[in-house]
This record gives structure tokens, C-alpha cells and sequence, in this order.
């Protein structure tokens, strides 16, 4: 496991696809927060961090045009560790906070990042109507399948019959499967990605974050100190990269059947993508007069505006 | 002096078109220039059950529903046993002879029955236009008025329903002419032709006026005409408006917004606030201005959907876990909403912290007439040291940041997000302004935003930061008119109340003046954090007797003002039956206390259940 806690992609200066126009030329460093990341030795979450400031850079994407928003959990903590704006809300938030943050200002990139328990458990509600909304973002999330920060109790992925400190005679209760979940619930782009195949999650952040529209990557990101069921030795087997499998990311049939297969082979990849639905932001008028994003707009309402309001009550 | 003062009530099932009988009544009275106050009691039905609105008029100011009905038309036989009993003489009651039987009405009221089916031509739906030509013409009003609001009514139904509607208005105003005696007096005319608006409107407007770009919601009555207005108006305004799967949701979205540098509102009522409250806290903690609307109603639970209460003044006060600088206010009337809203986001702005009003069932939904040039839209806008990428913030100089930093992420060590400041308000940049990037965080952070909760303990950091943000407040309540006591200084009693009671307790205070003979003044409190104690303190101090008047079962007031200001006030006045004060109420109240009977008064409000 030792491997996955250092970036294994080291991308060649080729690789930037825009390169920044203003001085100061955009490096990998530039995307490194103030503070130094404090999980345990080997978490899966080093590789998720260094994974999306990888694909930041190779997007030539300038730190003050990104927010990455988190709710709260071992993994909500990843804001703090990039160099760009950043908002650590509250557990299970950050899908409604960013919702607000792209209405107010839709140039923004807007990347969510979270656990398990954090998206699918207190936030299952706002991860749903986000989903049917179509907000165009990203959404990362580190699922360990435990609840770390609580020290070790089952999450709404835990499978069944693990054993936990909140389930000592294992867990009665199914998982949530939140790739077909995403499908069925309107995201546009759902992906699944691992903490031990890192270049190939730089790939699919790449490509959630140029998505336009809701996307999600769930990453398998193992929890070397609560989680002894799905550990890196566990999944380095049985993960199967999709798109080394000739797997067709806009056949729905085929995308269902592959999200619920789980054993011996468990698949990684774009399960699903469609680009014929627009995003929220895409359908709301307001945000397409010409003035840019709301947040930047003039305030207040015009004389003949306000004359209009008063005539309605005469 | 001589005001003629009239109230007209109207009563039926859901579904009998009391609103839009109501909504022609008091469109002609201010078109005449008369200021009105329309109350309707309902109940959480949409077809069936009772409601009954009351309509009070008058060439001088109307701030209550007032005590009496003048010209009752109960639409159904329901409405004619509940409420005849309470008319007195000189009233008239307008009802269909074949439908509704009258019961015992006291001497002098004037009994008006009506062949409804004839005069409609059997169209059961057209009663209640009936029962208002016959209204007006008992008020002495031509039947001109009423032709045109009918008109512009039911114009989009098409002509044949403008002319059915007409004839049968015109066959009630005849048939009133004929058969029944007017009023001893006339409805009076006013100096200019007035408007009507609700309080949820006047939040709505008071929103558009302070520039407000997102609104969001979930429906809860009675805030929900905040949202109607809100959508209604959204694209012509230019504001975002989203329903939101839950209030937890919406204000976390009204919060993310408002980090962007939008100004955001929502509204709600009390359940919808209890789901709020960790995001207000949050806005507390990474020190984003947003301002929610709690309109209340009768708690706890659902309570009663349709009721009005003052009952969450302590779940606000106490609103989410923790200390943090907010501040709360009670607006007093429709109006009152307007103003506030715009000067509530000033505030909020500046001093860089959730606001959070009160409002309640009878301002939001209840009507007012309203003088159009007391709507000003061109407001004040103060945004505080806030710092936008075009420069359209704070002109504060910190376009200077933005301008050095051009490229961002390079320089932005610079900038504190959270810098502790002597006043507690620090520079306040948001996301895409280059060379100010911080990360905002709800743990307890250092001044330029990174966690010390992971620390192993930090009591300095953790103490600055706390005194920072809530030295704030030490700022904002210079910015906060301190209450002014109403009447005369010298009296025999002080009544004080807080929010919607201003306008009945000001009316009480005038009758128990005029027909009673007792001087009473008037300390009507909006700002209740932070709270001008001191000179609260110093008024009620100089005060013989203070006689404290809210629409709650605790007296949460007087406990919140006894905790601030050490206070206890000498009597109380407390109404928790769902229905709003009414002046008598208060009267006869004050004089069972100055009589020395009783310390704490329970008005009944007076209708057969």
C-alpha cells in the first residue's frame, strides 16, 4: 500500500492542454494547499488528492477559478490541502452548498469532495436532487465503505455482514450501490475509480471535471485503520479497469448491468455518460442575460422596474 | 377628527371565494383612499372547513383588524352561527334567504336577506358578488368602483362571465337599494388613491430592493407567498429562484450563494427554520451575511399551519450550536418589512453574519393598504468590506489586492481572510478573486482560514478567534436605532411588546385613552439582537407599571427581556389561541391589571368554535 500514498503519474509539460496566460507559469506545485494533509500513513485519500491536483494542473485550470467544497469526514478535510478557494461546510452539505456557489457564480469550477457517509448516508438527500438537477460539477467521492473520523462504524456502503464497532456481529443491512443509483438519478457522467489505479482516476477527474453537467467518481479510497475488509490487498485483484474492457459508457443496459457487478471483479471506469441533457445552469434564464455571473452583477432594481411592482398593487 | 372607521367580514367554506371576495372589497376601499387591514382566519384545508376574513377601513390609520364588524355576510349557515352573535347595533348581516336561517341577533342589527338564486340566476358561484353589491350600496359606495375590479377580475375568464358578473353585482347593489337601510353613515373618502400588499410581499420587495439575487425555498405555510412573489417575479428581476428539496438544502444554498458574493434570502416558518439552524451556524462561522425570514406560526411540531404565534423568539435566539454574532429582528408591520429587509443586508454585510427576522402569520399574510410613494426601491446599499473581482464590492481600496495578483495562487499568503481586526470585521474575498484564496472552513480556524481543530490544543487561537467574531456585534448595534417609547412620559401604564403587536397595542393604547380615561404609553421593541438594553432598561426603569403584551403561552420576551436587562416587567398580556389580538383584548386586560385582579391576563377570543 505503500505505493499509493505517492503520485504515480508524473505528467510530461506536453500534457498541459491550456497553458496559463497570465505571468507566473502553472506548475504541479501551484495546487498545493497551506498545510499538509493529516491522515493516517496509507489512506487512500493521499492518491484522491494528488489524483484531482494532478488533473488541475493538466487542465491548466488557475487556482482562484476553482472552489472545491467538502462536507465533513476524514476525506472533507481535502479543501484545506489544494491551493485553490475552498469551503469545508457541514456534514453531508456540500452538494447544496455548491449548488448555491454555481448559482451565484457559474464560471466557477466547482469540485465537491466528501466519504461515503458524508454523500450517500446525512447528505443522501441533497446527492439525489442534485443529481436530477444536473448542476454542472464534480463530485468526488473517497468511499472507504466505514466511518473513519467516528473511529470505525458502518456507512451506508459497508457491506453486508461486515463487522464494525457499531455493528459487532456485522451489519444487517444492504449497501447502497451508488453507481446504478447515480444512473437512475439523472447524473450525466458516473465513474468509479481507485486509490491504487491513480493515473487512471487523474483520467476520470479529467474528464468529470470537463463534463458539463452533474458527475460523480466514487474511489474506492481503502481506510488502512478501520476498514480490514476492503483494503488495498482486497481490490487490487478484483478491480477491472472498464475502459481496457471495451465497456460503451452511453449503452444504459450495459452501464446498469456492469455498475451492480460486485465480487471477484469489480469494475473501475466511465460506467455512464450522456451529453444530451443540459445543466441547471444551462436552463435558467437569469444566469443568461449577458451580465455574467450574479454575484458580480449591480444590485438594486431600476426605477421603471419598481414602477412596474407598485402598478400590480393599485 | 370623526374618522369613520368600518369593518366588513365575510365568511364560508374554502373554495367559497372569500379570498378573491375579499381582494375586490379591499381594492375598492383603497382606490376610494381609505387605509384598511384585512385579516383572514383560516384553516389548513383547501376545499371545506370555515374561514372567515375580516376587512377593517378608515379615512385614519388602520393598524389592527380591529374589535367589531359592521357588515357581516356569512356565505354559508356555519359563518351565521359562529359569528352573529358577536355583531352589535347598527350592523347589518347580508345572507341567501333560502340558504342561511339567522339565529338571535342582538337589537338594532339590521337583518338582510337576499333571493340570491334569483339575483344570480341560480349561478351558485356568484353569491358572494351578490352579497358585495349589496355591501357597497349599504356603505354608501357607487357601483362604479365595483364594476371596474370586477372587470379587471374576471377579464381573463372572457366577457360573457365580466357581463354575468356585472349584471349580478348591479342585482344585489338594486336589490340592497330597495329593500334594506343603509348605514347611518357613509364610507368615506381618502386623500389619494392607496394600494394593497401583503407582509410576505413587502419581505419579497424589501429583498429585490437590497439587490437580493438568490432566493430559495420549500414551501411552508405562511411563508409561502414569499416564494410566490420570488418566482413570479424572478427572470423580469433578474433573481435566481429555486424550490429545494428540503430547508436544510435551502439554506445551504442561500449560504453558498452568498459566499459568491450574491446577496441570498430565503424564507420559512418555524419547522422550516429548526432544519436550518446547523447552516445558520455555519454562516456564524465562516462569516457569510445571509438573511432568513422565520415567518411564525402556532409551534411547536406543525402546531396549527394557519395561526398565528410569536413562538419562536427562543429557537431563533438560541438557533444552532455554539456562540456567534447574528442579529434578529421583529419588523412591526407590512411596511416595516420593506425597510428592514434592505437595512438588515447592509448590516449584515457589514458586519459579515447570518440575519435572521421574525415575522409572523399576521403580517405576512395579513393585507394592508399602502401609500405607493412610501415604497421606495431605491435603497441604501452597503456591502461592508467586501471585495468582488470587478470592483463592484467595497470600495474599500481592495481592488488592490486583486489588481497585484493577477494570476493567482502565487501571492495569496498575503491575504487573511479572517484577519483580527479591532473591529472584528475583516476583508472579506470571495471565490474567484485573484490572489485571496483561503478555504472557509465551519471548524474553528486560524485568521487566514486553516484548521486549528486538528491541533492538539490551541486556547490562544481558539480565544482571538471567538472574541474576533463577537466584538461584531459591539459595532452593530451602533448601526441599530434603540427603541423610543410611544404616548406620553408620564402614564399610567407602559405597554411593551415586540414585532407584529405594535399596531394593536398602539390602538389599544388610543381607546383606552378615548373610552377609558387611562393613560397608557407605548415601548414597541424590533431590534432584539443585539439589544439596546441599557436604554430599554432606562425607559421601562421611569415606567409605574409595565405591562408586557405577546402572542405566546411563556412570555418568551419578558424572559429574554428580564436575562438582558434584569427587567421583570410587572404584568403580563399573553394570547396563544391561534387568533391575533384584538384591541378590547388588550383593554379590557390593562384594566383588570390596573384594578389589581390580575399580573398575568389570557385574553378569550370571543367566537363560537
Amino acid at each position: 500500500m505503500s505505493a499509493t500514498t505517492e503520485p504515480t503519474t508524473t505528467p510530461a509539460p506536453t500534457a498541459v492542454t491550456t497553458p496559463a496566460k497570465e505571468p507566473g507559469q502553472l506548475t504541479k506545485e501551484t495546487y498545493r494547499g497551506r498545510i499538509h494533509p493529516d491522515w493516517c500513513p496509507g489512506c487512500g485519500d493521499f492518491s484522491v488528492l494528488a489524483a484531482l491536483q494532478t488533473a488541475l494542473f493538466e487542465l491548466g485550470l488557475q487556482p482562484h477559478q476553482v472552489c472545491v467544497i467538502s462536507g465533513i469526514g476524514c476525506s472533507s478535510n481535502l479543501p484545506g490541502y489544494v491551493n485553490t478557494y475552498g469551503m469545508h461546510t457541514l456534514h453531508g452539505r456540500a452538494l447544496a452548498v455548491a449548488t448555491g456557489v454555481r448559482c451565484g457564480n457559474h464560471d466557477l469550477k466547482v469540485i465537491c469532495t466528501g466519504g461515503d457517509g458524508d454523500g450517500y448516508g446525512i447528505g443522501g438527500n441533497h446527492f439525489v436532487h442534485t443529481m436530477r438537477r444536473n448542476v454542472d460539477l464534480t463530485y468526488i467521492v473517497m468511499d472507504n465503505q466505514i466511518y473513519g473520523l467516528t473511529t470505525g462504524q458502518c456507512s451506508p456502503t459497508s457491506v453486508k455482514g461486515m463487522k464494525t464497532k457499531s455493528t459487532p456481529h456485522g451489519s444487517v443491512e444492504n449497501p447502497i450501490n451508488p453507481i446504478p443509483m447515480a444512473m437512475v438519478g439523472g447524473a450525466t457522467y458516473v465513474a468509479r475509480a481507485f486509490s491504487g489505479k491513480q493515473k487512471h482516476m487523474v483520467q476520470m477527474f479529467k474528464g468529470a471535471i470537463q463534463h458539463k453537467g452533474f458527475a460523480l467518481v466514487d474511489v474506492f479510497s481503502p481506510c488502512v485503520t478501520y476498514n480490514k475488509d476492503n483494503t488495498y490487498q482486497w481490490f487490487n485483484p478484483r478491480v477491472k479497469i472498464l475502459e481496457e474492457q471495451g465497456h460503451n459508457p452511453t449503452d444504459l443496459h450495459q452501464a446498469i448491468e456492469r455498475g451492480f457487478q460486485w465480487g471477484d471483479e469489480i469494475p473501475i471506469g466511465l460506467f455512464w455518460r450522456r451529453t444530451d441533457l443540459q445543466s441547471l445552469e444551462d436552463l435558467e434564464p437569469v444566469l443568461h442575460t449577458g451580465e455574467g455571473p450574479l454575484a458580480f452583477r449591480n444590485l438594486g432594481i431600476s426605477p421603471e422596474q419598481a414602477k412596474r411592482l407598485i402598478q400590480e398593487l393599485l | 377628527m370623526n374618522k369613520i372607521d368600518f369593518a366588513v367580514g365575510i365568511g364560508g367554506e374554502n373554495g367559497q371565494g372569500i379570498a378573491s371576495t375579499g381582494n375586490i372589497l379591499a381594492l375598492i376601499f383603497a382606490r376610494r383612499g381609505l387605509h384598511l387591514n384585512a385579516y383572514n382566519a383560516y384553516q389548513s384545508i383547501i376545499r371545506g372547513g370555515h374561514t372567515f376574513l375580516t376587512i377593517r377601513a378608515s379615512d385614519g390609520p388602520v393598524r389592527s383588524m380591529g374589535d367589531k364588524i359592521d357588515a357581516f355576510i356569512p356565505l354559508n349557515q356555519d359563518t351565521m352561527d359562529r359569528h352573529l352573535h358577536l355583531l352589535k347595533s347598527g350592523a347589518c348581516a347580508i345572507y341567501d334567504k333560502e340558504k342561511v336561517t339567522p339565529g338571535n341577533a342582538a337589537d338594532g342589527v339590521q337583518l338582510c336577506p337576499m333571493p340570491m338564486k334569483e339575483l344570480t340566476k341560480g349561478n351558485k358561484l356568484a353569491v358572494n358578488t351578490a352579497a358585495l353589491g349589496a355591501t357597497l350600496q349599504l356603505l354608501g359606495i357607487e357601483s362604479e368602483p365595483l364594476e371596474t375590479v370586477i372587470s379587471r377580475q374576471f377579464m381573463k375568464k372572457g366577457d360573457a362571465v365580466v357581463a354575468e358578473n356585472l349584471a349580478i353585482a348591479r342585482a344585489g347593489y338594486d336589490y340592497a337599494a330597495q329593500n334594506f337601510t343603509a348605514f347611518s353613515w357613509k364610507a368615506p373618502r381618502g386623500a389619494k388613491p392607496l394600494g394593497i400588499i401583503t407582509g410576505n410581499q413587502t419581505i419579497a420587495m424589501g429583498g429585490a430592493a437590497a439587490g437580493v439575487k438568490f432566493y430559495a425555498a420549500y414551501p411552508m405555510s405562511p411563508s409561502t407567498g414569499v416564494l410566490m412573489w420570488m418566482a413570479a417575479h424572478a427572470r423580469e428581476l433578474g433573481i435566481m429562484v429555486r424550490q429545494v428539496e428540503d430547508e436544510i438544502g435551502v439554506m445551504n444554498m442561500v449560504i453558498g450563494a452568498a459566499h459568491t458574493g450574491c446577496r441570498a434570502m430565503c424564507a420559512t416558518s418555524g419547522g422550516g427554520f429548526a432544519l436550518m439552524t446547523e447552516a445558520v451556524g455555519m454562516a456564524g462561522m465562516i462569516e457569510t451575511p445571509i438573511v432568513c425570514v422565520d415567518v411564525q406560526r402556532a409551534g411547536p411540531a406543525t402546531g396549527v399551519p394557519t395561526k398565528t404565534e410569536q413562538g419562536d423568539l427562543w429557537q431563533v435566539l438560541g438557533a444552532g450550536q455554539g456562540d456567534y454574532a447574528r442579529i434578529v429582528v421583529a419588523p412591526t408591520s407590512q411596511l416595516d418589512l420593506f425597510h428592514t429587509i434592505p437595512e438588515l443586508f447592509n448590516l449584515c454585510d457589514k458586519y459579515q453574519c447570518p440575519g435572521l427576522v421574525l415575522s409572523d402569520l399576521l403580517i405576512s399574510e395579513g393585507t394592508t393598504s399602502i401609500d405607493p410613494d412610501d415604497l421606495n426601491f431605491q435603497v441604501k446599499i452597503d456591502r461592508g468590506e467586501l471585495i468582488l473581482p470587478n470592483g463592484n464590492g467595497a470600495d474599500n481600496g481592495s481592488g488592490a489586492i486583486a489588481a497585484a495578483n493577477p494570476a493567482s495562487g502565487y501571492n495569496d499568503k498575503a491575504y487573511l481572510r479572517y484577519k483580527n481586526t479591532p473591529s472584528g470585521i475583516s476583508p472579506r474575498a470571495v471565490p474567484g478573486v485573484p490572489g485571496c484564496i483561503f478555504t472557509a472552513a465551519t471548524d474553528e480556524h486560524d485568521e487566514d482560514g486553516t484548521l486549528i481543530s486538528d491541533e492538539f490544543t490551541n486556547p490562544q487561537k481558539r480565544r482571538m478567534m471567538v472574541e474576533k467574531r463577537a466584538r461584531k456585534m459591539q459595532g452593530a448595534i451602533k448601526d441599530i436605532a434603540p427603541p423610543q417609547l410611544v404616548g406620553q412620559e408620564e402614564a399610567d401604564v407602559t405597554l411593551v411588546g415586540w414585532g407584529s403587536t405594535a399596531g394593536v397595542i398602539r390602538e389599544a393604547v388610543e381607546k383606552l385613552a378615548g373610552e377609558e380615561g387611562i393613560v397608557a404609553n407605548q415601548l414597541a421593541i424590533k431590534w432584539i439582537v443585539p439589544l439596546h438594553a441599557a436604554e430599554i432598561g432606562a425607559i421601562l426603569g421611569r415606567s409605574k407599571n409595565v405591562i408586557l403584551v405577546e402572542n405566546n403561552q411563556s412570555g418568551q420576551f419578558a424572559r429574554y427581556l428580564r436575562s438582558e436587562t434584569g427587567f421583570a416587567a410587572h404584568g403580563h398580556i399573553r394570547k396563544y389561541d391561534g387568533e391575533p389580538f384584538m384591541p378590547h383584548h388588550i383593554v379590557e386586560a390593562v384594566k383588570e391589571q390596573l384594578g389589581g385582579k390580575s399580573r398575568l391576563s389570557v385574553p378569550v377570543h370571543e367566537v363560537n368554535a
